[in-house]
C-alpha cells in the first residue's frame, strides 16, 4: 500500500470508531429529555443534572470509590508478585505469572460467576467490598504486565553497583529498583482504574441489586427509559480514558508498553 | 546477568500474593465446579450433590443452537476484525513514533469502553430519531427514516466495535518486529508495492494472525451484553444464556455448567494461539 492510501485507511478507520461516540455526545446536549440527534434546544443541563440527581449520583459514587480502592489493591498484589518472578525465574515463578495473567485472559463472565457462587457461599454478595474485591483480582492482570515491563528494562548494573557499595537486600529494593517502577506502577494504577469503572458484568453478578455503578444504572435505563443523562456518563467515560491513556503515552513510551520493540524515535 | 537478579527479593514475597489469588480467583473457580454437579431446586437456589444432569443438557436442540448461534457470531465477527485491522496494524507501525502514540490512545479508551456504553451508543446511530436513518433520509437515499437495531446487522456492527481495537492490539507487538529491511529489500529487487505484501509481508506473518484469530474468537465469545441490546433473542449467545440462567431462571448448576464448558474452550484456544507463537520463535 502507498503511503497516502495507508493514512487513508487508517483516519477512515478511526472515524468509524468515533462516530457512535460523536452522537452520543451530541445527544446529551439535548435542553428535553429526548436522544435527538442533531441535538435540539442545545444545552448543557444534563451534566449539571448528573452531579444533582441522587439516582445518578450515587452509582457515580459507587464506581469511583471501586476503581480507586480495587485498583490499588490489584497493584499491592501485583508488586510483590512481579518481584518475585523477575528475581527467580524458575518454573514454580513462571506458573505465578499464568496465575496473574489469567483472570483477565479468560472470557469475564466466568470469572464473574465464579465470584457470585463465591460471595454467595461466604455470605458476602451484595457487598460493596465483595465488588472491590472481585474487581481487584479480574484486573490484576493489568499492573502485573506493567510493571514486568519495568522491570524487565531494570539495567542489572545499577543493583550491582548498589551491592557492591555495601547496600543491603531492602536497600536495595528500596532505593534503586522501587523507584524505576514507580511510573510502571502509575500506568497499571490507570489502565485498572479506567477498567474497573467500564466494568459491567462482575459488578452486575456480585452486588448489581444493592451496590449500583454507573455501567448497571445505564443499562437499567436502556430497560426502564432513556435519559440524555447516559450521553453524559459515556462522554465522561470516554474523556477520563482518553486522559489516562494520553499521560501515559506523554509520559511513558506507550507503544513499548504495548509490545513494540522497534519504534523510532524521529 | 540474571545472578544480580537472583535472590534480589526476600523469599517471602510471593505469600501474600499466592494467597490472595488461591483465595479469590482458585477457590471461586473450585466452587464453580462443585456447584456444576449439584442439584437443582426448582424455584430455589441447588442442594450439594453429584450428578450431571446440567451437563446432559449440552445434548438438547436448545442447547446446540446457542452454541451454534455463539460460535457462528464470533467466528464471524474475529474473521472480519483480523481482515480489517491486518492493514490498519501494518499502517500504524510504520508510522512515527507520536503518531503511533495518538493513535494506541484512541485505540485504548475505545477498548477501554464499557459494553454498556457501546451498546447504548450504536443502539443510538442506528436509532430512527438520532442516527444513520436520519443523514440517509436526510440525503435522500430512503423516505423516511428507520431504525436499524435490533438485527443481526446491528449486533455484528457491535461486535466488531467491541474487537476491532482489540485485534489491532493483539497484531500489534508481532508487525511491530517485522523487520522492514527485508520489504525494503524486497523493492529494491524490483517487486511492487502489492507483490511485496502479498509474498513477503503476508508469509511471515501467517501464524501471528492465526493466533490473533484465536485470540479474537475467545474474546467475542465472552461479549455478553451486545446480543441483548443490539440482537433480537435468537442472537443471544453463550455468554448471555449464563448470565441469564444464574440471574433470571436461578438456575445456578446449568449456568455454572455452562461457564465450565466456555472455560474449557477458551483455555483450549488460548493454548492453541500459544502453540502457535512458540513455533513463531523457533523459526526466527
Amino acid at each position: 500500500m502507498t503511503r497516502h492510501l495507508q493514512i487513508f485507511y487508517v483516519t477512515v478507520i478511526l472515524l468509524l470508531l468515533a462516530a457512535p461516540i460523536v452522537v452520543v455526545a451530541g445527544v446529551s446536549l439535548n435542553g428535553q429529555q429526548s436522544l435527538r440527534f442533531p441535538p435540539q434546544d442545545l444545552s448543557l443541563k444534563w451534566y449539571a443534572e448528573l452531579f444533582r440527581n441522587s439516582d445518578w449520583l450515587v452509582p457515580l459514587r459507587n464506581s469511583l470509590i471501586i476503581a480507586a480502592v480495587s485498583s490499588l489493591l490489584a497493584v499491592a498484589i501485583a508488586l510483590p508478585l512481579a518481584l518475585h518472578v523477575w528475581s527467580r525465574n524458575n518454573r514454580l515463578a513462571r506458573a505465578l505469572y499464568v496465575l496473574g495473567v489469567a483472570p483477565f485472559m479468560l472470557p469475564p463472565v466466568i470469572s464473574a460467576l465464579g465470584f457470585l457462587v463465591f460471595w454467595v457461599s461466604i455470605g458476602m454478595y451484595g457487598q460493596m467490598t465483595a465488588t472491590i474485591i472481585s474487581h481487584g483480582v479480574f484486573l490484576v492482570t493489568l499492573p502485573v504486565v506493567t510493571i514486568s515491563l519495568g522491570l524487565a528494562g531494570v539495567d542489572t548494573s545499577l543493583v550491582e553497583a548498589a551491592r557492591t557499595m555495601g547496600a543491603r537486600r531492602g536497600q536495595v529494593l528500596r532505593t534503586v529498583i522501587l523507584p524505576l517502577l514507580t511510573p510502571y506502577m502509575i500506568s497499571g494504577y490507570a489502565f485498572a482504574f479506567v477498567l474497573s469503572l467500564n466494568e459491567y458484568i462482575i459488578a452486575y453478578m456480585v452486588a448489581g441489586f444493592t451496590v449500583e455503578t454507573l455501567p448497571i444504572k445505564i443499562f437499567n435505563s436502556l430497560r426502564y427509559g432513556y435519559t440524555p443523562i447516559m450521553g453524559v456518563v459515556s462522554v465522561i467515560f470516554v474523556g477520563l480514558a482518553a486522559l489516562a491513556f494520553g499521560l501515559i503515552g506523554r509520559y511513558g513510551n506507550l507503544p513499548r508498553l504495548l509490545g513494540a520493540e522497534r519504534v523510532g524515535n524521529d | 546477568m540474571s545472578g544480580m537478579r537472583q535472590n534480589s527479593t526476600p523469599g517471602w514475597l510471593p505469600f501474600v500474593p499466592v494467597a490472595w489469588l488461591l483465595l479469590f480467583f482458585l477457590v471461586p473457580f473450585a466452587i464453580m465446579l462443585t456447584v456444576s454437579v449439584a442439584h437443582r431446586v426448582p424455584g430455589g437456589f441447588y442442594e450439594p450433590g453429584f450428578e450431571f444432569d446440567s451437563y446432559l443438557r449440552f445434548f438438547s436442540v436448545f442447547f446446540g443452537r446457542i452454541l451454534l448461534t455463539s460460535i457462528l457470531i464470533s467466528a464471524g465477527a474475529a474473521v472480519i476484525c483480523v481482515l480489517l485491522a491486518f492493514p490498519f496494524t501494518l499502517s500504524l507501525a510504520r508510522m512515527k513514533q507520536r503518531g503511533q502514540t495518538i493513535v494506541l490512545v484512541i485505540l485504548l479508551s475505545v477498548l477501554s469502553l464499557s459494553e454498556v456504553i457501546i451498546g447504548f451508543s450504536l443502539s443510538t446511530l442506528l436509532s430512527k430519531t438520532a442516527g444513520v436513518g436520519n443523514l440517509l433520509a436526510a440525503l435522500g437515499f430512503i423516505e423516511e427514516s428507520r431504525a436499524y437495531t435490533p438485527s443481526l446487522f446491528a449486533l455484528m456492527a457491535g461486535m466488531c466495535y467491541l474487537a476491532l481495537p482489540y485485534s489491532v492490539l493483539v497484531l500489534y507487538p508481532p508487525v511491530s518486529r517485522l523487520d522492514p529491511e527485508l520489504g525494503e529489500a524486497a523493492r529494491m529487487m524490483g517487486a511492487s508495492p502489492f507483490q511485496t505484501f502479498r509474498t513477503v509481508t503476508v508469509p511471515m506473518l501467517r501464524k501471528p494472525m492465526m493466533g490473533a484469530l484465536i485470540l479474537v474468537f475467545v474474546f467475542t465469545l465472552g461479549v455478553y451484553l451486545l446480543p441483548q441490546v443490539l440482537g433480537q433473542p435468537q442472537h443471544w449467545t453463550l455468554s448471555v444464556h449464563i448470565t441469564d440462567q444464574a440471574i433470571f431462571q436461578s438456575n445456578l448448576p446449568f449456568a455454572a455448567a455452562m461457564a465450565v464448558l466456555l472455560l474449557l474452550v477458551s483455555l483450549a484456544m488460548v493454548g492453541l494461539s500459544l502453540l502457535l507463537g512458540r513455533d513463531k520463535v523457533t523459526d526466527t
